[in-house]
């Protein structure tokens, strides 16, 4: 089963693509571009359709997604923590 | 999908357009019109009224919107005929001769001197003289360059980005080598990733112009803001769906491209297309306001990839609505056409889903409703540009 499904395997973050994911568990990631596997486990409860840390990132670090640039982080978050309107922000408003 | 010999069922307007849908429309030009367009519209079973609230007191550039607005609306090639209404007879023939020069029977009428119940009696016995005449039109076989095509993504969230939006993009690639001539829009909504566009201009001046429109609408952005425009763009809905910065949104936004097209012209707001490919239009990312300017530009079908579900439809403009979100099929099916959440299950592929988009646009083109249309949403959004005098 598929949990989260990541772009460009450059990128800092994948998308969950199922309902329910819970703090703690095991999850099954799919590369799309690479069609490659990746295996993280959740830090956070993560929505359907938000996103999880799949590297490292420190507070001011850039994010990046579909192989692009696509935010700074406002704080430090870890691999598996939901990352969102929380620690990420825009860079052009 | 192999696209060379396919062809699609339309009805042939005077002037070589080919239309999907044979609708007669009933259009006022101002708001003072609207309760005599709806009058004539119920007398008349079979028209359409498009009340709208404004063509009043607008100048300059904004009025000449209007103006397009309205005259694109009723010399789209899904429009059979066009009753127009206007509170008096000077610009109620400004619009219907812009119209009527497309060949198709138009008639107009002023309210002033005459009233509201006399302008419905006189509107009302050509509105059925119109219907019937369309009635008996018949649709005939034409090949796929003359459908045109347009796209804008809704309600998006991070499946969008994924999935539905990809899958415009690779039904886009298939329909560009043939003929086809397409659209998109949004311009804000390409922040963070304007250079990407740029870059899939195909010459010089298209790329110029392409980065005056983006521009140009950063400075509004700019003049008027008071936030980061969290909440109006990404919007609560994007939000809420995962997307978190108008960067990601636009990453997701351009996949709708897809690899192959280039940009072949770019659009003011007001503007139409003057051949096939690719054509950037200027507008807003509001659903409806962009959908409805390209209806104006002459697009006959649009394929509306949402995420969290987005319902809008057009009144002459069919609206296909498909979506990668598991929890938007099942919770808002009655609005979705084609159901792309597979993709991110691994059980279809890009080109699988473009074709099964590419499948439901043949059979929304030969006749089948659309979501949108069978649920009465008629959504018609006149895009403004500053106050009224």
């Amino acid at each position: 089963m598929i949990h989260f499904v990541v772009h460009d395997e450059g990128d800092s973050v994948g998308v969950v693509v199922v309902e329910g994911v819970k703090s703690g568990q095991k999850l099954n990631g799919w590369i799309m571009d690479q069609d490659k596997d990746i295996a993280i486990d959740a830090k956070s409860d993560i929505p359907i359709g938000h996103k999880l840390a799949i590297k490292a990132l420190k507070s001011g670090d850039t994010v990046i997604k579909y192989g692009v640039d696509i935010g700074k982080t406002i704080a430090d978050i870890a691999v598996g923590e939901h990352t969102h309107v929380q620690n990420l922000r825009t860079k052009r408003w | 999908m192999d696209l060379t010999k396919s062809t699609f069922w339309g009805y042939k307007r005077e002037n070589g357009r080919v239309g999907v849908r044979n609708h007669v429309i009933v259009l006022p030009v101002d708001d003072l019109s609207n309760a005599a367009a709806e009058a004539v519209a119920n007398n008349i079973k079979g028209t359409l009224a498009i009340p709208h609230p404004y063509g009043r007191l607008q100048f300059g550039a904004d009025l000449d919107l209007h103006f397009h607005t309205l005259i694109g609306t009723g010399s789209n090639p899904n429009v059979a005929a066009v009753i127009v209404i206007c509170i008096e007879d000077g610009w109620a023939k400004k619009v219907a001769d812009a119209i009527a020069a497309t060949g198709k029977p138009v008639a107009y009428f002023g309210i002033e001197q005459h009233g509201d119940h006399d302008t419905i009696l006189r509107a009302s016995k050509k509105a059925k003289e119109f219907v019937q005449w369309a009635s008996e039109l018949r649709r005939e076989e034409r090949a796929l360059k003359d459908l045109w095509v347009s796209t804008k993504c809704g309600e998006s969230d991070t499946t969008s980005g994924c999935g539905a939006n990809p899958t415009v993009g690779n039904a886009f690639d298939k329909l560009y080598g043939h003929g086809v001539t397409l659209a998109f829009g949004e311009t804000t909504e390409l922040t963070g990733g304007e250079h990407l566009v740029a870059a899939r201009c195909r010459t010089p001046e298209v790329k110029k112009k392409f980065q005056f429109m983006f521009d140009r609408y950063q400075g509004i952005v700019e003049a008027h803001k008071t936030s980061d425009l969290r909440d109006s763009q990404p919007t609560k809905g994007n939000i809420e769906g995962g997307l978190t910065t108008i960067e990601e949104k636009a990453l997701g936004n351009i996949q709708k491209i897809g690899r192959k097209c280039m940009i072949d012209g770019v659009l003011d707001k007001h503007e139409t297309p003057t051949g096939p490919g690719l054509w950037f239009i200027d507008s807003s990312s509001a659903a409806a306001e962009m959908v409805t300017l390209c209806a104006a530009a002459g697009y006959t079908v649009h394929l509306f990839p949402t995420g969290q579900g987005n319902v809008i439809g057009n009144p002459i403009l069919p609206v296909i609505k498909l979506c990668a979100n598991p929890r938007t099929v099942r919770t808002m099916a009655e609005h979705v056409d084609v159901d792309v959440s597979g993709l991110l299950r691994k059980e279809m592929n890009p080109d699988q889903a473009g074709d099964a988009l590419l499948e439901c646009m043949f059979r929304t083109a030969n006749g089948r409703l659309t979501a949108a249309e069978a649920l009465g949403h008629r959504e018609f959004v006149l895009t403004r540009l500053y106050e009224s005098a």
